[in-house]
């Protein structure tokens, strides 16, 4: 019998909201999102966490510049402290090596995770999805009864369609969706606003490309002052974040 | 102390179950433990011991027996199939001890030692579980 998904209601417990950043389509900037927003919302002065549950390509690391450091263990697993955020993720464990996983290995690990890892009373937890529609995003539904999504595309058709299906599924069962935040916008267009009007999610807003971004990748001060970051903040008010 | 993480999901899905089959009392929790996850048994019963001390009084008198089941491990690839107490001598400490955390990493950290793919399953052996539950209504 399976042994561990009950402890994992009492795990979250003390989380007041948990806001799933995720997208149907990959390189949209989903970790870059969960990972600034985790900034923003610790440097505000609110107890953060943040789970990178991106199990093949785990990024928030890189961003974050996460280095040397490991879990302490106090009855579980207690995420060390970066930028003031609790942060956990499958790194701590693979070395960065290449992480090979099928999709039951997957829930199993998502299910490890959940289950030992001792957060502290939180406000926020962000969570950094996979793209798509797979085996963790079914797992955080399952899971975490009580996540909200927040949904990352970029202004092109191609991410859109993709990331209408996750709009539609999330709506189909009823989980709450924060909004749609578009990324990366390049030119004034309203393609990715009208869309997701007829599906009937909010639209929050759009962050603009920032070419300095990527200088300020792996240094958290750095990319709190970013113009990404000043865009993101804007768009955090329309939603009360 | 990651163990007393374990110890306390096997004492919660146990009262769960309990529960859900209306035990007034429950008398005994076989539980299984896979050598891929080395557990430390002392620290594991120790929790167990300490857990149940706090809990509901359905446990007060409960029979605890702990099974070690050996992990076997399958090339989905090439079909070899391997014992994990054969490639532990290969792991340096850091990934041994990944693995008693994450037992999935265990795909990260070896390979078949047939054809070199990381593509295998588990196939016994994993981690804690419960074997059975005994109780009255």
């Amino acid at each position: 019998m399976e042994a561990r998904v009950s402890i994992i209601k009492k795990r979250l417990r003390s989380i007041k909201r948990i806001i799933s950043v995720a997208s149907g389509k990959g390189g949209v900037g989903k970790s870059l999102v969960a990972s600034t927003l985790a900034l923003n919302l610790a440097e505000k002065g609110h107890k953060v966490g943040l789970l990178d549950l991106d199990l093949y390509g785990p990024s928030s690391h890189i961003i974050l510049g996460v280095k040397d450091v490991f879990p302490g263990e106090k009855k579980g697993i207690v995420p060390p402290k970066i930028h003031g955020i609790e942060f956990m993720s499958i790194i701590y464990f693979t070395e960065d090596k290449p992480s090979a996983f099928r999709g039951i290995d997957i829930t199993n690990i998502i299910i490890e995770l959940l289950a030992i890892t001792q957060w502290g009373p939180l406000d926020y937890l962000i969570i950094d999805m996979p793209p798509g529609i797979g085996d963790e995003t079914l797992d955080v539904i399952r899971f975490i009864k009580k996540s909200e999504f927040l949904v990352v595309t970029t202004p092109s058709k191609v991410a859109i369609s993709a990331i209408c299906k996750l709009l539609k599924i999330l709506r189909e069962l009823k989980i709450p969706v924060i909004g749609l935040l578009e990324n990366m916008k390049m030119a004034e267009s309203s393609i990715i606003e009208d869309t997701v009007a007829e599906i009937g999610v909010p639209f929050i807003g759009s962050i603009f490309f920032d070419k300095n971004l990527e200088d300020a990748i792996g240094i958290g001060d750095l990319l709190l002052k970013t113009k990404f970051m000043e865009e993101l903040d804007d768009n955090l008010k329309k939603i009360n974040l | 102390m990651h163990e007393w993480a374990l110890a306390e999901s096997i004492l919660s899905t146990t009262l769960e179950e309990a529960e859900k089959e209306k035990l007034k009392t429950i008398d005994e929790i076989k539980i299984g433990i896979g050598e891929l996850q080395q557990i430390e048994r002392d620290i594991f019963e120790f929790a167990l011991e300490e857990i149940i001390k706090s809990k509901d009084n359905k446990l007060k008198n409960v029979k605890i027996s702990i099974e070690t089941e050996k992990s076997t491990l399958k090339c989905k690839s090439c079909e070899h199939t391997w014992k994990f107490s054969d490639m532990k001598k290969k792991l340096n400490e850091d990934e041994s001890e990944a693995i008693h955390f994450i037992p999935e990493v265990a795909f990260v950290h070896t390979r078949c030692p047939k054809c070199g793919s990381p593509d295998f399953e588990i196939t016994t052996g994993r981690g804690v579980s419960i074997i059975s539950i005994k109780g009255k209504r």
